[in-house]
C-alpha cells in the first residue's frame, strides 16, 4: 500500500509545462525540481513535499522526449502520478526511473488537491484514506513494465543483465 | 506467417522473431541510435549501470544542435564532457556543433536507410519515416539500454493508415497539411501507434515534404510515421523489404486528408491541435517571426522564403529569425543567393542547428511577445517566458507574417 497526499492538474500537461527547455542546461535533480510545473504553477517546488502524488486528466507529460521532467518530478518529492492518459515517451521515461505512471479514468473528478490518497496494487484499487468509500480502479501494468518499476528503474535491470555476463 | 505493416516488419526483425503483434511488448535492437546534447544523460545512465564499453559503437550517433554553440557556461562544460566521451568510447558519427539538426544530418548524411529501425532521445525521431524508416523517440536512461547492451524494450504499435489525396493550391505546404493532420487526430490520437502515409500527394512530393510531415506526426502522440519506400537504397535488401507493408496487413483505422481543398493553416497557442485557418486570425500582431526547426529548415523552406521577401523588408516591428537545418543547406543557399536576399530583408540568419525552437537561445520570447513559428510546439513557456504566445504555421505564412509584422496569408506573396 502507498499513500500521499494529492496535486491536481488539468489537461495537456506538458514537458514544457513541467520542465522548461531553458533549465535544461543544468542536470542537478536539485536544480531541475526548483522549476517543476513552473509553466502552471510558479510556486509548486516550494508547496509539494516528499511522497506527493500528482493526479492529471488527459495527455500527462505530452511534448519532448526530455527525461529531465520525470527526474524533476521525482526530485521535487513526487511518488506516484495518476491520469486518465500519458504520453509515450514520458510514459516510458517514468517506468525507467521507477515513477509508478498509473492510468487511472476519472481520477481527477474524484480526489481533490491536498486528499490523502492510497493506492492498493494487488487489489487494483485507489481510495481516499478519510473517505473509503471514494475509490476507483486502475488499470495494472503489464507484466513486463510491473518489472522494471518494481525494480526501482531500468538501471537496476540493466546493471544485472551488464554485469552477469562479466562474472562469468 | 501473419501479414504485418511497416513497423511490425521492421520490429519482427529486430527483435529476431518470426511475427510481431501490436500491444505486445519485445526486446528489439536498433540499427541505429541517436543522442543530441542530452548524451550527458545517457552517460550518466550508461554509467550508473556500471557499463564501459558500447554494445556496437557503429550504430551510435551523438549530435550537438540543441544549444548550438553553447549558450551557457553549464551547457559549455556538458559539450566539453560529450566531446571527450564521444572520443573514450569511439563514437565514429559524432556531429558538432554547426553541422545542423540531428533528423536532418542522419537523413543528409544518408545513415538512414528504408526498413531500419532508429531510435533517437528525441520525440521529432519520428521524421526517419520519411524515407521509408521506423524512427521512434525514447528518453536517455532507455539509450543507455542501447549502448550498453544494444537492444531496448518497445511495445508493437498499431498502425494507422493516412491517404492524402493529391496536389495541393497554392500556399498549402506540407506543414499546413501536417498540422490539419494533428488538428483531426489531437494531441495524443495517435499516441502508441505508428501513421503510413499514402496517397497521390505523397507519391508526388518531395523527401523535405515527407519529412515535415513525419515529423509532426508526433505532435499527435505517434510513435513512428512512415512513407512506406522500397525504392532508395539498393544495399542490404532484407532491411529494404521491411519498408513495404505486406498486403492483407491490418489497420488500427485509416483517415483521409483532402489535400486539394485544404487552406493555409495555424495552431493557436498553447496547444498543436488547436488548428485554424490562417484566415480566421489574419491581423494578429506579432513580434517575432521564426522559420527553422527540424520541421522546416531546409532549402525549399528559405528559397520559399527569398522568393517572398526579394525586394521587400521585414516589418520593423517585428524580428524575422532564419536558421537553417543543417551546413548543407546553409552552403547552398548561400550559393545560389538566398541568403543575401534573407539579410538584406532585414532577417537574422543565425547558424545552423535547433534555433529559438526549444527557448534555449537565440530568439528567447520576452513576457507578453507572439511568435509565429514553423517548427512544432507552441506550449507554454516553450520559446521562452511563460506569458509570451506561439502561433505554428508553415514556412510561407511565417514570412509573410513578417512582412506585414501580423498574421498573414501567404497566397498574396507567391506567385
Amino acid at each position: 500500500m502507498i499513500c500521499g497526499r494529492v496535486w491536481k492538474f488539468g489537461n495537456d500537461i506538458d514537458t514544457d509545462v513541467i520542465i522548461p527547455g531553458r533549465y535544461l542546461d543544468n542536470y542537478s535533480p536539485k536544480h531541475l525540481a526548483k522549476h517543476v510545473m513552473e509553466g502552471v504553477d510558479i510556486d509548486f517546488h516550494s508547496k509539494v513535499s516528499e511522497g506527493d502524488f500528482i493526479v492529471a486528466e488527459k495527455h500527462f507529460g505530452i511534448g519532448s522526449s526530455r527525461e529531465q521532467a520525470v527526474i524533476a518530478l521525482k526530485a521535487a518529492g513526487i511518488r506516484v502520478l495518476l491520469a486518465e492518459s500519458f504520453a509515450r515517451i514520458f510514459y516510458r521515461n517514468a517506468v525507467n526511473h521507477g515513477l509508478l505512471p498509473l492510468v487511472c479514468p476519472n481520477c481527477s473528478e474524484v480526489f481533490e488537491t491536498g486528499e490523502k490518497i492510497c493506492i492498493d496494487l494487488e487489489k487494483g484499487i485507489i481510495f481516499s484514506s478519510e473517505k473509503p468509500e471514494k475509490k476507483l480502479d486502475f488499470q495494472q501494468l503489464p507484466t513486463p513494465i510491473a518489472r522494471i518499476v518494481e525494480a526501482g528503474g531500468l538501471i537496476n535491470i540493466l546493471k544485472s543483465e551488464i554485469q552477469e555476463p562479466s562474472k562469468k | 506467417m501473419s501479414e504485418m505493416t511497416v513497423c511490425e516488419k521492421i520490429l519482427s526483425r529486430t527483435s529476431g522473431q518470426e511475427s510481431v503483434r501490436p500491444g505486445e511488448i519485445i526486446e528489439a535492437r536498433p540499427d541505429l541510435a541517436m543522442s543530441h546534447d542530452n548524451t550527458y544523460l545517457v552517460y550518466r545512465s550508461f554509467k550508473e549501470v556500471g557499463a564501459s564499453r558500447l554494445k556496437d559503437p557503429s550504430s551510435i550517433v551523438v549530435v550537438l544542435d540543441h544549444r548550438a554553440p553553447a549558450s551557457t557556461v553549464n551547457s559549455a562544460n556538458t559539450q566539453r564532457f560529450i566531446r571527450e566521451i564521444v572520443n573514450r568510447l569511439g563514437i565514429e558519427n559524432f556531429f558538432d556543433i554547426g553541422t545542423g539538426i540531428c533528423h536532418q544530418l542522419l537523413i543528409e548524411r544518408g545513415l538512414v536507410k528504408p526498413g531500419m529501425l532508429i531510435l533517437g532521445t528525441d520525440s521529432h525521431s519520428t521524421t526517419y519515416g520519411s524515407i521509408g524508416a521506423m524512427g521512434t523517440g525514447i528518453g536517455a536512461t532507455d539509450m543507455a539500454s542501447v549502448w550498453s547492451k544494444g537492444s531496448l524494450w518497445l511495445k508493437v504499435p498499431a498502425t494507422i493508415r493516412v491517404e492524402i489525396t493529391g496536389a495541393t493550391p497554392k500556399g498549402v505546404f506540407a506543414k499546413d497539411l501536417a498540422l490539419i493532420l494533428v488538428g483531426k487526430l489531437g494531441v495524443m490520437g495517435a499516441d502508441y501507434c505508428c501513421i503510413e502515409f499514402y496517397g497521390e500527394y505523397i507519391s508526388n512530393t518531395s523527401i523535405s515534404e515527407r519529412m515535415t510531415l513525419c515529423n509532426m506526426a508526433a505532435e499527435a502522440g505517434a510513435k513512428s510515421a512512415i512513407v512506406p519506400s522500397g525504392s532508395g537504397s539498393k544495399d542490404n535488401l532484407s532491411i529494404q523489404s521491411c519498408s513495404i507493408p505486406d498486403k492483407n496487413a491490418t489497420y488500427l483505422t485509416s483517415l483521409r486528408i483532402d489535400s486539394q481543398t485544404a487552406e493555409p493553416i495555424v495552431a493557436v497557442p498553447p496547444s498543436v491541435d488547436n488548428v485554424v485557418s490562417v484566415r480566421s486570425v489574419e491581423g494578429t500582431k506579432i513580434d517575432q517571426a521564426f522559420l527553422g526547426s527540424c520541421t522546416n529548415g531546409r532549402l525549399d523552406d528559405l528559397a520559399i522564403a527569398a522568393s517572398m521577401l526579394n525586394g521587400k523588408k521585414v516589418r520593423s516591428s517585428t524580428r524575422l529569425i532564419i536558421t537553417p537545418a543543417s551546413s548543407e543547406i546553409y552552403l547552398a543557399a548561400a550559393k545560389e543567393g538566398i541568403l543575401e536576399i534573407l539579410v538584406r530583408s532585414g532577417a537574422v540568419v543565425t547558424n545552423p542547428g535547433c534555433g529559438p525552437c526549444l527557448g534555449a537561445h537565440q530568439g528567447i520570447l520576452a513576457d507578453g511577445e507572439t511568435c509565429i513559428s514553423s517548427s512544432n510546439r507552441n506550449f507554454r513557456g516553450r520559446m521562452g517566458s511563460r506569458d509570451a504566445e506561439i502561433y505554428l504555421a508553415s514556412p510561407a505564412t511565417v514570412v509573410a507574417s513578417a512582412i506585414e509584422g501580423k498574421i498573414a496569408d501567404p497566397r498574396r506573396y507567391l506567385e
